[in-house]
């Protein structure tokens, strides 16, 4: 599905990332990185494998703390918050994994019950049957109900993973290398239901990516991590219209080579 | 040397904080009883036929090797008494935390790596589950629970064929072997059995949760993770049983 005009409150920041750093040993991976989400954007963060994007979606959600700096998310500043509250702010947040983290022990079925099942637990039988019906066809896999991830192939694994995401009706999707490892036209599958997934329940999302074609589809903005700080942001023309020899790479491997 | 100190001293403040939040969660609502039972049926359900046959060979050899000793004194008459004894209280125990270290042990490290590898653990996480919880008090409640139930089926087998061995060389009711054999054992045996099975349990289940929740990335640290989640159960539970019968050698 191409990207239709969707409507962005730049009045809202879902996300404010403010001058925060991460390290691992010697090696600093974010420094003084500052980064703001709208409410209703799709934001793309590009970068090289290893600088540290990933880290970024999991400082959002609270998998890791950051070293310095304050991450705030719906406007709940993440460092203060207890287990508890991170678990019901995470209730609101869609992490899309860049291997799709499906629970290869459980059906799709079970996958998709399970964060419904522990979460909102007043719902009965058939409120459940509906939900995961229903969050499943929106990916267009509904056949998959009562396969188990090892039967799948990547672009459907990855469907499904969004699919148990959207299951609690998240306001804030992070989605890590949602094409990563697939071919070229389920790429176009995947990137047409991120835009359809902003349009169909709302969400403001950050997608990481390295694939300029999924960024070009699917993202509002666009922001650069170069040696762990945003260096470049704006649309795709303006990131690529540049003689930076950090940045030329990028667009030559993807659109020339 | 002195970084080899450090991280060992590191190790040692993990395992703390890792134990510490064990006990913590264990006892803390919500509880997790339908995964407890899952796990209750992996662990000690299906390892009843290893474990059956494991304890009826035991007890099955175990006899045929005493025998002849007890032919010299002209003291046959005391194997069901002699059984009884080294099975309960030392035999049953250790045979079953040693054949679950080997099959629970290396399942539940190789899974919970496995699991963390593939960032199963991280999406449970933020689709607002505690996975330590949900994993790991889970399993280690079920190993806490199933060992001892597993030892005493053991020892009934154990029994068991130790009596099919004494009855392929001697004439003996099973009624009157069970009569020896519980003629021979008493409370403190039993309970001290089950305090081992208990203990035993729990180490299995921790040390297997601890490797595997902790592992490295990659492929290789899911068959780390198995391998080393087999050694650390079966070394503690050396250790742990060679201080319990200190212990009880002290008190009895």
């Amino acid at each position: 599905m191409a990207k239709v005009g969707n409507v962005i409150n730049y009045e809202d920041c879902v996300i404010h990332v403010d001058n925060v750093s991460k390290s691992f040993g010697n090696l600093h991976v974010l420094r003084d990185v500052d980064l703001k989400l709208y409410n209703g954007e799709n934001l793309v963060v590009l970068g090289r494998s290893g600088t540290g994007k990933s880290v970024l979606i999991k400082l959002i959600s609270g998998l890791l703390k950051p070293d310095a700096g304050d991450i705030t998310v719906l406007g709940q500043r993440v460092n203060d918050l207890t287990e508890k509250e991170l678990m019901q702010l995470r209730l609101r947040i869609g992490f899309s994994f860049q291997n799709s983290a499906l629970y290869d022990s459980m059906t799709v079925r079970e996958n998709l019950e399970f964060p419904l099942v522990r979460n909102k637990r007043n719902l009965t039988r058939a409120e459940i049957n509906r939900e995961v019906e229903d969050v499943l066809d929106g990916v267009g896999l509904l056949q998959a109900l009562n396969q188990m991830p090892s039967e799948l192939s990547g672009g459907q694994k990855k469907r499904i993973g969004i699919a148990r995401t959207l299951i609690l009706r998240p306001d804030i999707m992070l989605y890590d290398e949602p094409t990563a490892g697939l071919d070229p036209i389920t790429c176009l599958d995947i990137n047409g239901l991120i835009n359809e997934v902003q349009e169909r329940y709302k969400t403001s999302s950050i997608i990481i990516t390295h694939d300029l074609a999924c960024a070009k589809m699917v993202g509002d903005r666009m922001v650069m991590l170069l040696d762990g700080k945003f260096e470049r942001q704006g649309t795709f023309e303006e990131i690529f219209d540049t003689d930076d020899t950090r940045v030329k790479p990028f667009y030559d491997y993807n659109f020339i080579v | 040397m002195g970084r080899k100190f450090n991280n060992l001293l590191l190790e040692f403040a993990r395992l703390h904080r890792f134990l510490m939040r064990v006990l913590r969660e264990a006892v803390s609502p919500p509880y997790e009883f339908k995964e407890i039972v899952r796990q209750c049926y992996e662990i000690g359900w299906k390892s009843f036929p290893l474990i059956g046959l494991t304890g009826f060979i035991v007890g099955f050899v175990f006899t045929k090797q005493s025998r002849p000793s007890l032919e010299d004194f002209g003291a046959t008459s005391w194997l069901p008494a002699l059984i009884s004894i080294a099975i309960v209280r030392a035999l049953a125990p250790l045979v079953t935390a040693l054949i679950a270290s080997g099959k629970v042990g290396s399942q539940i490290g190789a899974e919970l790596s496995s699991m963390n590898v593939t960032e199963q653990i991280d999406a449970m996480e933020v689709s607002g589950t505690n996975p330590f919880k949900f994993l790991v008090v889970s399993r280690i409640v079920a190993t806490t629970i199933m060992i001892p139930i597993l030892c005493f089926y053991i020892a009934g087998i154990g029994l068991f064929g130790g009596y099919l061995s004494i009855i392929g060389s001697d004439q003996l009711s099973l009624l009157s072997f069970f009569t020896q054999v519980f003629d021979k054992i008493g409370f403190v045996d039993i309970f001290a059995m089950t305090l081992r099975a208990v203990v035993f349990g729990f180490t299995i289940g921790f040390a297997s949760c601890y490797v595997g929740y902790y592992s490295s990335k990659g492929t290789e640290g899911v068959g780390k993770a198995a391998n080393s989640a087999v050694v650390a159960s079966m070394f503690t539970v050396f250790i742990e049983e060679l201080l319990i019968v200190q212990v009880l050698s002290l008190i009895s």
